[in-house]
Order: structure tokens, then sequence, then C-alpha cells
């Protein structure tokens, strides 16, 4: 325990965002009665955002440098029959990393946001989302029980959906939120299961008590069957990350978020809440560690959400959605990495996927912005002419992001390949395969939309939806002109603030977070029976040597060669894509309908409920419920009333009769009762 | 030919029967059903006086002495309701007189 830590500064670091959400959320939007002005709102959130950065930079520093850590209950919440539920922090390095990349990318998106949201009604509102946003991501990442990690867990889905239908009155972002919601609901059940077997069985939310215990728990078998309980609690586990950090069957949200504001796609769909699952399971490798099938479970989900999320990514129109198609192969390859027990390539990963995929998103929206609000890539072209800054960051972000030597993506990326040739599970050859091929089709699409936006011809004026709702959002001063043009400093500050870590943050960090003490202690690796990462660690000796040796790698060639043809075909032959689709028009189809995924879901499972709803409703509720036990019951006692009333005729002799044949029944009974 | 219990016990059984039967059928006169009802408390009087007879035991024809007492504050009663009920109803026929059901 080092004394640079402290309660008071760590509970500063959650809290100060959340005061700036709750000032600008309070006073700014008609709610508090639009008290303060847009200036006001982002400057006490940017403020409360950038506090947080640099006590986290601070924190970072102090962990990295004095090897201070924290672990310890700030507030107890309440005590359930001996289950403690508490608010406390546990800051060691894996933390802090997480902290800094938060808080750093959220400062960013803050600022740019002044920019991009520069003429929309809901500003403030928007402010105070993404602040109480960093506030729940801080809480997630900061906690040191499964509690408060579920807390953080729901809270950032909460923003997430208020943000991807920031937009309320467009119905597509409506279905979005909706949709994004509801199937992070199916993770979250599994997760919630998973943290009900770990109370049950361990009797504690605090993470180093389970973790002390994990070696009793993986004696243990579930009970009427012969599973590992560890592996179910994983595989519980899992499937909320699989929620969180849209992994195929459940990454249908994550596209679809898109229709949220592109800061937010930036900050919450690429780069910090989609991965906290990648944090979750590295958090939990002292569990995962002992399930080999939980691991290979994560391996085979891994790998197909890296490659076939990469494909839908070729065929995609809209500049946002390839990049979120790349976000979702991108968090297949942390997976995978997670699979192969590499934990610290993962969150390695993390990290250089967290700067170069916002920037990626930030530059799009610049884009964007500059387009005048047109998101289709097949009417843009040659947009570097017009905007340079965006042009260049873009370009950075897409070499980080495919993986070109002595970039950070490079670093993460070809560990991750290394480490699922490395793996002895089952289905790392699967993985292997899947990560390889992925980096062809990531260099692919990212370059077609490289190329497509900022090289080739000028398409301005051919897109048939122009002018329909450019009035409505386009005041930049350039009047109806079609022509792109660079935008505001707010907004390109952040893209060069974020190129720079895109480009030197791999070669930096690469030897001690992957190969040094950097997550001593804090991921727990079975060496001697998953020695993917110590195998590596006999190869790679350096950030130099790894980037030279990179050129001599197939995963190198690969790359290039998706760039190449990339370039072939979107900039030497463009007519040789269509001619493609046509030849392959069944494959296309199946892209088009994202492997009719929407449509299983849609038929199967939303309709299949409407359809069991209705049978409970029609059968349950109206026949058996209302019919039987209610009108059934009135219907009995009518009955019985009628009956009775006809009997109550009101003539003496009928009552007479019937005492006279009751003394008759009664004696004959007693007679024959006496013989 | 000499009368044996089950002589008297029929002919109770008869009178009974008589009196039951004229509390159905009657759907005339309210006098001729309180007149069938002394008729059923005389035939139980005669089991009565019968057993007691044949049985030797003095209590059966104490208890008659005890039954023809209430029998006539019955009918008296009944008499006297029956006249409240002919001024109020001016009939006193018993299939108008239905205004005992709830």
């Amino acid at each position: 325990m080092s004394q640079t830590l402290s309660a008071a500064t760590l509970l500063a670091i959650p809290l100060a965002p959340l005061a700036g959400s709750l000032f600008a959320g309070i006073l700014g939007t008609a709610f508090g009665g639009n008290r303060i002005g847009r200036t006001a709102s982002h400057t006490a959130t940017i403020l409360g955002v950038a506090i947080a950065f640099v006590l986290s930079a601070m924190t970072l520093y102090s962990v990295v440098t004095e090897g201070a850590r924290f672990n310890q209950t700030i507030y107890e919440w309440m005590v359930v029959g001996g289950l403690k539920m508490e608010v406390g922090f546990l800051v060691d390095s894996l933390t802090a990393m997480m902290m800094c990349v938060v808080t750093f990318v959220s400062l960013m998106v803050h600022i740019y946001t002044i920019g991009y949201m520069a003429d929309d009604d809901g500003y403030d509102r928007f402010f105070s989302y993404i602040s109480l946003f960093t506030f729940s991501m801080l809480m997630l990442v900061m906690s040191n029980n499964f509690l408060q990690l579920f807390f953080g867990w729901e809270a950032v889905g909460l923003v997430s959906y208020l943000l991807i239908g920031f937009w309320f009155k467009k119905p597509s972002a409506i279905f979005a939120n909706m949709k994004a919601f509801l199937v992070n609901r199916v993770g979250d059940f599994g997760f919630i299961l998973g943290i009900g077997l770990i109370v049950a069985y361990s009797g504690s939310l605090n993470y180093a008590e389970v973790f002390a215990k994990s070696g009793e728990l993986s004696a243990l078998h579930f009970p009427g069957t012969d599973w590992m309980l560890m592996s179910v609690i994983c595989i519980c586990l899992f499937i909320g990350a699989m929620g969180k950090s849209a992994q195929f069957p459940l990454h249908v949200w994550l596209p679809d978020s898109m229709e949220g504001p592109t800061p937010i796609s930036a900050l919450i769909h690429a780069a910090t809440m989609v991965t906290a699952g990648i944090f979750m399971v590295t958090r939990m490798s002292p569990l995962f560690e002992l399930s080999d099938t939980a691991l290979n479970f994560i391996l085979v989900i891994g790998a197909i959400t890296a490659l076939f999320m990469g494909f839908l990514g070729i065929i995609q129109n809209d500049i946002k959605r390839v990049v979120a198609y790349s976000t979702l192969s991108q968090l297949g390859y942390m997976t995978v990495a997670l699979g192969a027990s590499a934990y610290s390539a993962a969150v390695f990963h993390l990290m250089t996927h967290a700067f170069f995929k916002a920037l990626l998103f930030l530059a799009a929206g610049s884009v964007i912005i500059g387009m005048h609000h047109n998101q289709d890539i097949r009417w843009m072209g040659n947009v570097r002419k017009y905007m340079p800054i965006t042009w260049v960051t873009f370009l950075v972000g897409s070499l980080a992001l495919i993986g070109t030597p002595f970039f950070s993506g490079f670093y993460s990326k070809d560990s991750i390949i290394e480490a699922a040739h490395a793996s002895h599970l089952p289905a790392a050859g699967f993985a292997y395969f899947s990560v390889l091929a992925g980096v062809f089709i990531t260099a692919f699409y990212s370059f077609r939309l490289y190329f497509l936006v900022f090289h080739g011809p000028e398409r301005y004026d051919q897109n048939p939806d122009a002018h329909h709702d450019e009035h409505h959002h386009d005041d930049h001063g350039h009047g109806h002109d079609a022509k792109p043009h660079e935008t505001p400093w707010v907004v390109w500050l952040p893209l060069v603030l974020l190129a720079i870590p895109s480009v030197v943050i791999g070669a930096m960090t690469l030897m001690p977070m992957l190969f040094g003490d950097f997550f001593k202690g804090v991921i727990h690796v079975d060496a001697a029976r998953h020695p993917a990462m110590a195998e590596l660690a006999e190869s790679i000796h350096g950030w130099v040597g790894m980037a030279v040796h990179g050129f001599t790698a197939a995963p190198f060639w690969l790359a290039l060669a998706g760039v190449v043809v990339a370039w072939y075909m979107y900039l030497i032959n463009p007519a040789l894509p269509a001619r493609i689709q046509g030849m392959a028009q069944p494959l296309y189809k199946l892209l088009e309908n994202k492997y009719y995924m929407d449509w299983i879901y849609e038929n199967i499972f939303a309709r299949g409920a409407v359809l069991l709803g209705r049978g409970f409703w029609k059968g349950g509720d109206r026949a058996l419920i209302d019919g039987a036990v209610v009108n059934g019951s009135w219907k009995l006692v009518g009955w019985v009333s009628g009956v009775v009333r006809w009997l109550q005729s009101g003539y003496l002799y009928h009552y007479a009769l019937a005492m006279i044949l009751g003394i008759f029944v009664l004696m004959t009974y007693f007679v024959w009762l006496n013989k | 030919m000499t009368l044996t219990l089950a002589h008297y016990l029929t002919l109770g059984a008869i009178l009974f029967a008589l009196a039951m039967v004229g509390i159905f059928l009657n759907r005339k006169n309210l006098i001729v059903l309180l007149m069938a009802i002394e008729l059923m408390l005389l035939a139980v009087n005669l089991n009565f006086v019968a057993f007691s007879h044949f049985l030797g035991d003095m209590h059966g024809q104490v208890f008659v002495f005890f039954i023809l007492t209430v029998a006539a504050a019955e009918s008296a009663i009944g008499l006297a309701i029956l006249m409240l009920l002919f001024r109020a109803k001016s009939s006193i026929n018993v299939d108008e007189l239905n205004s005992l059901k709830g």
C-alpha cells in the first residue's frame, strides 16, 4: 500500500465527471429550466473529465514508478445474510491503465463534441450524457467487487441506450437503441447468472476473496451434471462479455448503434464501453485460467467475430458502419487473445485500439461534418484536397488498424496472432486461421474506405439524397456548396492528439506490458497449461526487432495484399467491384443481409416471443385465469344460486316436503347405521 | 285375532302419510294445512302410546301429554297468525302465499 493513493483522490476521479454531468444535465437542459448556457455546460463537463484524467495519470504514474496498489472498501452499502455489498476501489496496473485510456479518450471526445454538436439542440444534454458515461465506466473499471462491476456494467449500458437514441425523433435511432438494450439484456442475463453462481459458491462479492477461493471452486461440479463449476461460471460471465463487447452472435446491436452521434460512436462503441467485456475477462483471469472449456469457447467466438464481421465491412457504404464492423472484428481479435490466455495482449490491443479506433471514428465524424452530413462513401472522393488534417490523421488510424509495422496496432495485433499460433487449445488452429485471414480483410475494407473517401474522383454532385436535410443541420457558413471543408480546431485538435498515441504507444509500452512486470500479480496465467505468452516472450526481444521482423512475416504481406487489392479495385479499375458483385450474387446477398442474423432474430426470436406471449395471453390469461378462474367462479356461484332460488319457492308445502324428506333420509341413515 | 304392536304402528304410519299428503296436495286452504299438522302429531302420539303400552314403560304416555299441550298451543298461535294473515291479504289460499322466499 502506498500513501500516494488515497481514497479521497480515487473517489474524486469518478465523481468529478459525475458532478459535471449533473451540473450540465440539471441546469443546462429544460429539466432544470435552462439556467446555464452552452459554454457553461461544456466547460463544466470538460473540467470534470480533465480533473479525472489528470488524477488518473497521476495514479498511473505512482502505480508504475512506486508499484502503488489500492484495494479498499470505501463504503458499505448493506449486509444481507453475511453477504457484504460494498463500494470499493481496486487500483492496480490494469485499472490505472484503463482509467487513463477512458479519461483520455473521453476528454478528446468532449473537446471534439464542441465542434461536432455545435448546431444541435441537445447540446447540454449530450455533454451531460457523455460525462455520466465517463463516471459509469470509471466505476466499472475501478470496482473491487462484482456488485459495483455490475452497477457500472448496467450504467454504461444505460448511457449507451440514451446516446444511441440521442436523436429520439428519428425512428431508426429508437429502433437501434431498443435493439442495443435488448441484446445487451441477453448478455447481462448470463453475466448475472455467473455472478450469482460465484456468490452462491464463494459467499463473497469481493474480487480478492473470490480469487482466493478459486482453487476450491475449481474442484466442484455443477449440481446434477458432471460439468466443472468453473466452466459454467466462466461461460456465464463470458456471455455477459459477449453482449457488451458485441461478440457473435450478440453482435447485432453494434452496427445499428451508429445511429447515434459520431462522438459517442468513438467513445462508447469503439474505445471504451465495448471493451468492458475484454477488461472484465482479463480482471477475472484467475477464474478463466481454471477452465479450458471456457477458453476454447472464447477462442471460437472470438475467431468467428474477428473473421466474419470483417467480411461485412467490405460491402458497407456508410462510412461509420465500415468503421463499426472493423470495431467488431478487432473486438474479435481481443477475444481470441483472451481465449489464448494472452490477457496482456488483449489489454494491450484494447489500449492501442482505443486510440486508433477513436481516432478513426472522430476522423470519420470530421469527414461527415465536412461533407455536410453525408455519410455515404459512394458520394465522396478526393476529400484529402479539402481536409488535409483529417486526411492525415485518418491515414494514420488506418495504418495502425491494419497493423503496419512500427504503428501501435502492429504490436498488439501481431502479438495476438502469435499468441493464437502458440496456444495449444484445440480451437487455437481455427482461431489462428481466422485472425490471419482477418488481417487481409481488415486491410482491404479499411483501404477501400480510405481510397473511396480521400482519393479518386469527386462525386459530391451524384448523391441522389443530397440537399434533403442539409438546410436542417448545416450552418457551417459554407452555404449550400457541396464541396467539403476543413473542420474547426476543436474537431481536428483531438484527432491530432489521438494520432500521436496511435503511432507511438505500441512501441513505448510493448515490452513492459506484454513481457515485463507491468501486469505482475494482476493477470494470472497458468503458464504450465497455457504457455502461449511464455513462448512469445522467447521470440520477441524488443520493439525494433519485432517491427523489423514483422516486415518478413505473413501478416504484413497479407495486409499489404489487402491494401493493393483495394487500391486496384477502387482506384485503378473501379468497374471491377460491380462485376464481382454481379458474379457472386448469392454471396453478396448473404453479406448484404449480414448473414441473415437480424432476420433470424426478428423472425424467430422476436416473432417467436410475440407468438409465445400471445399464446400466454390468449390461453393463459384470457382462457385460464379470466375465463376459468375469474369468470368461472362467478358462473359457478350463479348456477348454485339459481338452483337454490328455484328450491326456495316460498310455498310452505315445499319447505315441509323438504323437511320430511330430510327426516326420512336421516332416519333411513340411522336405521341402516344401527343395524 | 289379537292386536299387536305392528298394527298400531301401521295405523300411525297411515295417519302420518295421510297428513303428509294433506300438506303436499293441499293448494287451497291454510286451515287444512294446520289440521294436517295436528294429524301428524296425533300419529306420533299414537306411536308413543303403542310403544309405551307394549314395552310397559309409562314415560311414553307422559310425553303424549306434553305433545298434546304443545300441539294445542301451536294450533292457537297458528290460528292467530292465520287471522292476521287473512286481515293482511284477504286470502288464506296456500298458492297465493309464496312470499316466504329470499
